[in-house]
Order: structure tokens, then sequence, then C-alpha cells
């Protein structure tokens, strides 16, 4: 199947059951809202080494806030709903909370809940005051700038992760700019982000390793420097350069219109083959075919 | 379900049975034989309403009814709109649904609320939602939006809930209180926040206070942005300078726990 002048792969992502979660963060500016959200969301690419994944899903504006401020939507992945719980914890605690002037609510309304405010309030010390309205319970922790606003619960839901595609191009130039046009399209769905580096990860990896204790290693299937001799490239010889979009989604409608539109877009760019990864279907729970992305 | 006040009666009438729960599954016919307290008799509600219709969500009760007592005691769910005037102890232990009165309404609104709104378009009296004397307690949940002036001890006792005062209120506002939010678009009377304990008590002009109150600072409080939204959509009259506006912080009363708050606008 092709799209443009693309190779559109006849096979499938393996996606995998994750918990989800999503953060409103919101403060005085728009400088101050991203500052306290990439502190929010750095260092969780993966939760290989990084525990969760977590990125901006979309920037708000102070009439879709709770405060009328203006404000981000942050999702966070991890592989239990016990883990996002204490990653919401760790990083509501130590990087939105540190931020002049935020505040900080639950955006995704869920049976399953877990307590973010409702322990944050101890670092109030006993000073801190609960407050509720319309439903919902808030916090309001003292702090050196006036008061920390958060809310007491955040709904966790059962989600989805590990979408992927696979770029082939010619060379690193068009390949990281078909790479790029496609993530802009795939950060308008709404429940999904990307959570490598500006969406991108370049250094895609496979399960294991030959050195023992090495949960991953290097896709060299995928490397262009490997295709001479690699057991099993599939670096087609007019590619030079492969990049690689992981995407985690609240439910798996999102990841599957991410992927789709992502293809749309990376085609149109110069990419020369699309494809996915996989595990041969035996670790995801989810298995997202490209050309049924595709199919009319 | 329509309930057309037709009799205005010489003593004040305890209507303690127009509420969505009494009024559920029964006829015209029925809902007219239902008792109401009048005076040391018992009367059937006929005598004094007009009945037409059947309950389904919604209770019109229209006319003067400033001496009718204790509509919507009680109540869980549903709503009443008194279209006229309403007379005391409107809403009284109510845990849920809705109450919207177009007029005036008299004293004791809502006193053991624990949910459900009451919104009085007009003013209403003294002692709204308050604590029955002899109780320790007042409110415990629930919303009163008053969109005129009310008179003294608004919110005593209150322990949760949200008291909103489109007007200005007389004194004592927020006495002996334990928690909860007191919100007057205009301006407070003497001695508000007298033995308060903990909650907030937020006014937008400048007020007397008590020399048990100290001041702590001028901030914007970020928590006031949502009481503040929430009450604008409800319709009450908040401006942007309420909410994008700095308040100057008094905590008190120092006789209590001094963990209450009085919020200023700083003009």
């Amino acid at each position: 199947m092709r799209v443009e002048n693309a190779e559109v792969v006849d096979t499938f992502a393996e996606a995998f059951a994750m918990w989800g979660s999503r953060v409103i963060v919101t403060a005085v500016s728009p400088a101050w809202v991203m500052a306290a959200a990439r502190a929010m969301t750095g260092f969780a690419t993966s939760v290989i080494g990084c525990k969760c994944e977590a990125g901006i899903e979309h920037e708000l504006s102070p009439s879709e806030t709770p405060d009328g401020r203006p404000g981000v939507s942050v999702l966070l992945f991890s592989m239990s709903a016990d883990s996002v719980g204490k990653r919401l914890l760790e990083r509501v605690g130590q990087c939105v909370m540190t931020a002049p002037t935020t505040a900080c609510f639950n955006g995704l309304t869920a049976e399953q809940e877990v307590a973010v405010g409702g322990k944050l309030r101890y670092f109030g010390d006993g000073y801190q005051i609960a407050k509720f309205l319309d439903g919902r319970r808030y916090w309001r922790i003292p702090v050196m700038d006036g008061e920390f606003v958060v809310e007491d619960r955040f709904g966790l839901k059962p989600s989805v992760g590990g979408g992927n595609l696979l770029i082939l191009g010619p060379d690193l130039p068009v390949t990281l700019g078909a790479t790029e046009a496609a993530v802009a399209a795939m950060r308008q769905v709404p429940g999904v982000i990307l959570p490598f580096p500006d969406g991108i990860v370049r250094s895609g990896s496979k399960p294991g390793s030959k050195y023992k204790g090495l949960p991953a290693s290097t896709n060299d299937a995928y490397c262009p420097t490997l295709r001479a001799f690699a057991p099993a490239t599939e670096v087609i010889p007019e590619a030079g350069c492969v990049l690689e979009i992981v995407i985690d989604g609240l439910d798996l409608e999102g990841v599957t219109e991410a992927m789709r539109v992502g293809i749309g877009a990376a085609a149109a760019h110069g990419a020369l083959r699309i494809t996915a990864g996989n595990y041969g279907g035996n670790l995801g729970q989810y298995q997202i075919g490209l050309h049924s992305l595709l199919a009319v | 379900m329509k309930l057309v006040f037709h009799h205005r009666p010489e003593v004040p009438i305890e209507a303690e049975v127009i509420t969505p729960e009494e009024l559920t599954g029964r006829s015209e016919s029925e809902v007219s034989a239902l008792p109401l307290q009048y005076g040391n008799e018992r009367v059937p509600l006929g005598e004094f309403f007009r009945v037409s219709g059947r309950y389904e969500g919604e209770i019109r009760v229209e006319g003067d009814l400033s001496r009718v007592k204790m509509i919507g005691s009680g109540m869980s769910a549903g709503r009443i709109v008194v279209d006229g005037d309403a007379g005391m102890h409107l809403g009284v232990g109510m845990s849920g649904g809705e109450i919207v009165v177009k007029g005036n309404a008299g004293d004791w609104v809502a006193p053991d609320l624990s949910g459900g709104r009451i919104t009085i378009h007009g003013n209403a009296g003294h002692l709204i939602g308050s604590a029955y004397r002899g109780s320790a307690m007042g409110i415990r949940g629930g919303e009163i939006l008053i969109h005129g002036n009310t008179g003294n001890e608004v919110g005593n006792a209150m322990r949760r809930g949200l008291i909103a005062i489109g007007g200005d209120c007389g004194d004592f506002a927020g006495v002996n209180m334990r928690a909860g939010t007191l919100i007057v678009l205009g301006r407070l009377g003497s001695r508000c926040g007298a033995s308060m304990k903990r909650g907030s008590i937020v006014s937008m002009q400048p007020a007397p206070l008590l020399p048990t109150f100290a001041y702590a600072c001028r901030y914007e409080p970020l928590y006031l942005r949502l009481y503040l939204l929430h009450l604008k959509r409800l319709g009450m009259s908040v401006g942007e300078g309420h909410i994008e506006g700095r308040y100057r912080r008094y905590s008190g009363d120092a006789i209590e726990t001094n963990r209450g708050e009085i919020l200023l606008l700083d003009a």
C-alpha cells in the first residue's frame, strides 16, 4: 500500500495496556504554565528508565481552565494505577507546586481515583485549608508566594501506550522533516501524547541485549550504518535515516487516530517507507495494523 | 406540578409537605388532601392552594407565600420554584435538589442544610444558613445564593458549604463559623466572624473588624477564583475586578483557633 510516495508496510504496532491520567496546570502566564509543565513532563520519555511517560497534551486558554487563568493539560502514563499515583504525587509536588503562581487540577473524570492533593496537603504542616466546592475538594497549601491550590483526588483510567510509527527517509534532513510534520499532525489529536523529546525518538530499542542484565538495546534492524551486515535489517537500500514516534493515549481510539494522521503527514513530506515496531504479538495487548488504519 | 396560593392566611402556615418527596406519584386530589399546619389546626392543602398537574421533576408555587413556612423541608432531590415571596424556614434540613425563589425570603433560610442549592432572587431575612439556637453546628453543605440583601447572623456556626450574598448583609455574619465559605459582594455589617474557628468570609467592600482579627498580607487568593467563577456562572454579579483582584487577609478570631480568615477586596 502506498500513500503519496511512501510505502506503508503491512504490519502492526504492538501496544500495551497502561494507566493514564490528565492533569491541568494553570499559572499567572503561559510562560509560567510551560515552565511547570516542562518540569513535570521532563525525564518521562519511557517507562523503561523513567518510571512513567508524560507529555503536554494541549495548551488551554483561560476560558478552558477551572480558575480562568492560562493553562495546559498534561497526560501521564505508567504500567500500573499505583505507579501513576506515585508519579503524580512526585511530579506535582516537585515540579508544579514549586513553580511560582501555579495551581493544579484533575482533568479526568474516572471511576478510579488517587489522592494527590490529599497527600500533598501535609506539606502545609497543619496550616493547610480544605475547600469543598461543587462536588470537588481542593487543598490550599500556604507557600511563599501565597497559596498552592491543588485538587484532592485525580482520576485514572486504563489507557494504551506504545503505539508507534517508524519513518524511513532518504537522509536525515528529509526524514526529520517528515517526522516533524507527522508529530505536528498527531499533536492535534486529543487524549494522546508523544513522550519522547519533541515527539521523536532516534534511539529506538529492541528488547534484550547481548549484555546480561540490559533490558533493551539499539534496534539494529533499523540502524542504517549496520544495514550491510545486521542479522535482519529492515532498512531499505534507498533509506539513510529512520526515526520513530511513540504514542500514548487515554484510549485506543486516540492512539489509532494519531497514527493514522501521522502516516498521512509523514508520507506527504518525503517519507520513503512507514512501518511499525512489534514483538510478534507476544507481549502487547493491542495490535494496531497500519493498513487497517488507512482502509476506507 | 403547579400550586397556586389563592387565600392569604390569618396566621402563618407550616407547609412541610410541599416537597418533591411528598408530591411524587400523587394525583391532584391526593396532593390537595395533604395536611398543612394552620395555627393549632391541620387543614388540607387544597384549602389554600389550587393544585394542577403531576410532579415530574419540578413544583411551581405561585403567590405571596411570605406567610408559608418550611417549603422544601427535608427535600433531597427535585426542584421547587416559588414565583413570589417565601416564608421562614425555607428548605430546612434540605440535602439535595434545588429551590428557587423569584421574590424575597423570610428568616431562617435553610437551617440544617447539607446539600443542594437555594437561590433567592430578592432579599432574605436574618439567620440565613444558621444553626438553630442550642445547636453547635450550622449548615454542613450545600449552597445558598441570595441576590439581594440579608439580615444578621448569616452563616452562624456554618460547618461547610457556600453562602453568597449579592447585596449587603447585617451584623455578625459568620459568627461561630467552623468552616465553609461566605462571600458578600456588598457590605458586611459589624462583628463579622465573631468567634469563628475556621472558614472564610469574603467581602468586596471595606468592613469594620473586631480587634481580635490581625492583618496578614495582600495577595491574590487562587481558590477564590474558583468560587467567584462558580457564582458568576450561577448568575451572581461577579465582576472581573473581583476575580482578578488583590485581597487583604485577616486572621482570626484570636479568641478561638485563629485559623479563620476574612478577605477584603483591596480597592
